[in-house]
């Protein structure tokens, strides 16, 4: 695909493309708290309000369960908001998550994947944000710092888009992605500025009984977040529930959008194949190990081997119909988990592929691999090793071992 | 003559396997732990009782390397968990080391209710002004225009004086010193293991590579050349008047008196039930 724009190639890692276009997307405020490995985001955004290059209100606060409940609050009185934050700080942030999505509050937020305590460990892995999975928010793990900067714009969009009002995640996977230096394409500040627009709001009828704009806003009276008890709390759930359908279709336009003016598509949106319509094998994954999957793909292709990958891009809300169709008419799936769903027999992203797959006529035969946990590497020989895994799985057609693990001691 | 040792007499202390440390050439944390293990020496603690607990930051290491039984935990919780701890064996030495952004900042509600019910353990903070793990952002303890990453114009939040917050929150042994006061210190740490109630130590920690070199001060000498110059030795003066500027570091004991720990009440009140319901 062709850009419709002249883009500026920049060298940015996955945390300054995220300060990089939060720059761009016109943020009326960030709080946030420094917690490795997302401390370069919010440094370089604060460089860029001290330099004046940006019109944002910077707040330091004292833990990350404040910068969000600060996040919460600008959102609601109308502003543009982001924070990021990773592990033990997302982990600290798990009341509010729930109180922002509840609320409707489109904040977004970029978390630079880490494992939690204990033992402490500062490395990469997913298992902060599978464990927020079920709090209301919308997940979009990238693959690259191209996709992190790209996604962050988007998520704007995404999260603040009337029919959805859900708050965003945006996950890089922790020193893969928020330290490694890439070349990044990035949109000239108007084309972005034009792109997220402004903030839209929903009306809502006020307790005057008055039609006035959905926050908070002095002229307009109106109490956010009060208490709904059994006679109303079961229906605001069930709306949350619906924007999140309606998620689904406003991230693939948000994505086609995008894509019309800086060229770059991402499957669409929430699927990502790879070499998948004519796969007989294929893994699923989240985030930045796609792009070692692929290059072993190219690999095996030349040698025959029909493997394919497809690469889950929003997890939340999870793409149920896209994943059937995509897989169905492969022979084996080996689905990769970056965190642990202990005693759940196999991590988050296996157990909600196989839910996809249980509807299909078809059943390809489904296997679990557990990688990475702490940020221990995974080379392209051990992703070769679980399509040869996969070969011998169709060949037996059947799964001895559902859950395995990458590259441990045992 | 000269007598031939086979191990640094103070090696039993520390965990050797866990050297080199990760601290920066000048920082101050060395001399808080040196400090710390003269004043367990000089006591002959016992070891198997003492329990060493930290948060995240870089002194928070030291629960790491000292060879006792230690926890550390997740960021500002090191004295909800030390008073798991206390409560659940009250036996035993609790010592908390940690910073002033885990203490102070994240972890600050702790502090204050944990002084405020003088349950006994025994809190030691090493500040330095910043968040230096991290990469220097300013934060609870950060002095007013002071430069950080997050305050390139200068700080315009107002730091908190610890040796007066503890003081009014309840806490019964109250103390500053900085890395200079070497002596003082390790005396003082010896005191604050001796108490029973809720004791705690500020040390003003100089930390040249990440604070100091942006306030000019950019080697460790310089950064203690400031406290040697701030430095004014004020025992049993008014914690409230102790605020650390530029020109003035007021230390010495602040407070030093008895009141019924928190593990003591609880002892009593149980008695008192069991009593009443004839146990």
């Amino acid at each position: 695909m062709k850009s419709a724009v002249e883009q500026k190639i920049l060298a940015l890692n996955g945390d300054e493309a995220v300060a990089y276009a939060v720059k761009q997307s016109d943020v009326d405020v960030v709080a946030a708290y420094p917690i490795t490995p997302q401390t370069i985001i919010v440094e370089r955004f604060s460089e860029y309000v001290a330099n004046g290059e940006v019109e944002t209100a910077f707040v330091c606060t004292e833990s990350e369960h404040s910068a969000l409940t600060a996040c919460l609050a600008a959102s609601l009185a109308g502003a543009r908001t982001f924070t990021a934050s990773a592990s033990a700080g997302l982990a600290l942030m798990h009341e509010i998550l729930f109180v922002t999505s509840g609320c409707r509050a489109p904040v977004v937020m970029a978390i630079a994947n880490r494992a939690l305590s204990a033992p402490i460990n500062i490395h990469g892995d997913q298992s902060d944000t599978m464990a927020q999975r079920d709090s209301g928010w919308i997940q979009i793990y990238a693959e690259n710092a191209q996709e992190v900067y790209d996604s962050i714009i988007q998520a704007f969009r995404i999260a603040e888009h009337p029919d959805v009002l859900l708050p965003t995640i945006v996950g890089l996977d922790g020193f893969t992605l928020s330290h490694s230096v890439e070349n990044v394409n990035a949109l000239p500040d108007e084309e972005v500025k034009k792109f997220v627009g402004t903030r839209r709001f929903p009306n809502a009828l006020t307790h005057e009984g008055k039609t006035a704009p959905l926050k908070l806003d002095p002229d307009y009276p109106m109490t956010l977040g009060p208490l709904a008890f059994p006679n109303y709390y079961f229906e605001f759930k069930r709306q949350q529930e619906e924007a999140m359908k309606n998620a689904l279709s406003v991230i693939k336009q948000v994505h086609d959008e995008y894509a019309r003016i800086s060229g770059r598509r991402y499957g669409d949106g929430l699927l990502e194949p790879y070499k998948l319509e004519d796969a007989e094998i294929a893994i699923v994954c989240v985030g930045s190990t796609a792009g070692t999957v692929k290059t072993v793909i190219d690999d095996l292709r030349t040698e025959g081997v029909k493997a394919g990958l497809l690469r889950i891009r929003t997890f939340r809300p999870l793409p149920v119909q896209g994943i059937r169709e995509a897989l169905e008419h492969v022979k084996a799936v080996a689905v990769m988990d970056r965190s642990m769903s202990f005693g759940g027999q196999g991590g988050a992203v296996f157990h909600e592929v196989r839910h996809a797959l249980y509807d299909s006529s078809k059943h390809p035969l489904t296997v679990n691999y557990i990688y990475g946990l702490g940020g221990r590497d995974t080379s392209p020989s051990q992703i070769r090793e679980i399509y040869t895994d996969l070969q011998e799985i169709v060949k037996k057609n059947r799964v001895e071992e559902p859950v395995k693990y990458v590259g441990l001691r045992e | 003559m000269t007598e031939v040792v086979e191990q640094h007499p103070f090696a039993k202390y520390l965990r050797e396997a866990m050297m080199p440390h990760i601290w920066c050439t000048g920082c101050g944390n060395g001399i808080i732990l040196n400090a710390f293990v003269h004043a367990l020496d000089e006591l002959q603690i016992d070891l198997d009782k003492l329990v060493v607990v930290s948060g995240i930051g870089c002194i928070g290491r030291t629960a790491g390397y000292t060879n006792v039984d230690s926890f550390h935990t997740t960021h500002g919780r090191p004295i909800a968990f030390a008073t798991g701890v206390k409560l659940a064996n009250p036996e035993l030495e609790v010592v908390v080391i940690s910073g002033d952004g885990d203490l102070f900042a994240i972890g600050g509600n702790h502090f204050i209710h944990a002084a405020r019910r003088n349950i006994g353990i025994k809190v030691i903070c090493a500040n330095n002004f910043n968040y230096g793990m991290t990469g220097g952002q300013f934060g609870p303890t950060t002095p007013l225009k002071a430069s950080t990453p997050t305050t390139p114009y200068g700080n315009i939040e107002h730091p908190f004086n610890l040796v007066h917050l503890a003081a009014a929150s309840g806490a019964t042994y109250v103390a500053r010193w900085t890395t200079l006061h070497v002596r003082m210190l390790t005396a003082s740490i010896k005191k604050l293991l001796q108490r029973k109630g809720f004791s705690f130590i500020e040390v003003v920690s100089q930390c040249p590579e990440i604070f100091g070199r942006r306030n000019k001060m950019r080697t460790a000498l310089e950064m203690m050349e400031w406290f040697k110059k701030a430095a004014v030795i004020a025992n049993f003066s008014d914690p409230a008047k102790a605020e650390i500027t530029p020109e003035k570091i007021v230390v010495g004991e602040f407070l030093d008196l008895e009141k019924p720990t928190f593990e003591e009440l609880l002892r009593e009140k149980m008695n008192e039930i069991s009593k009443e319901n004839g146990e």
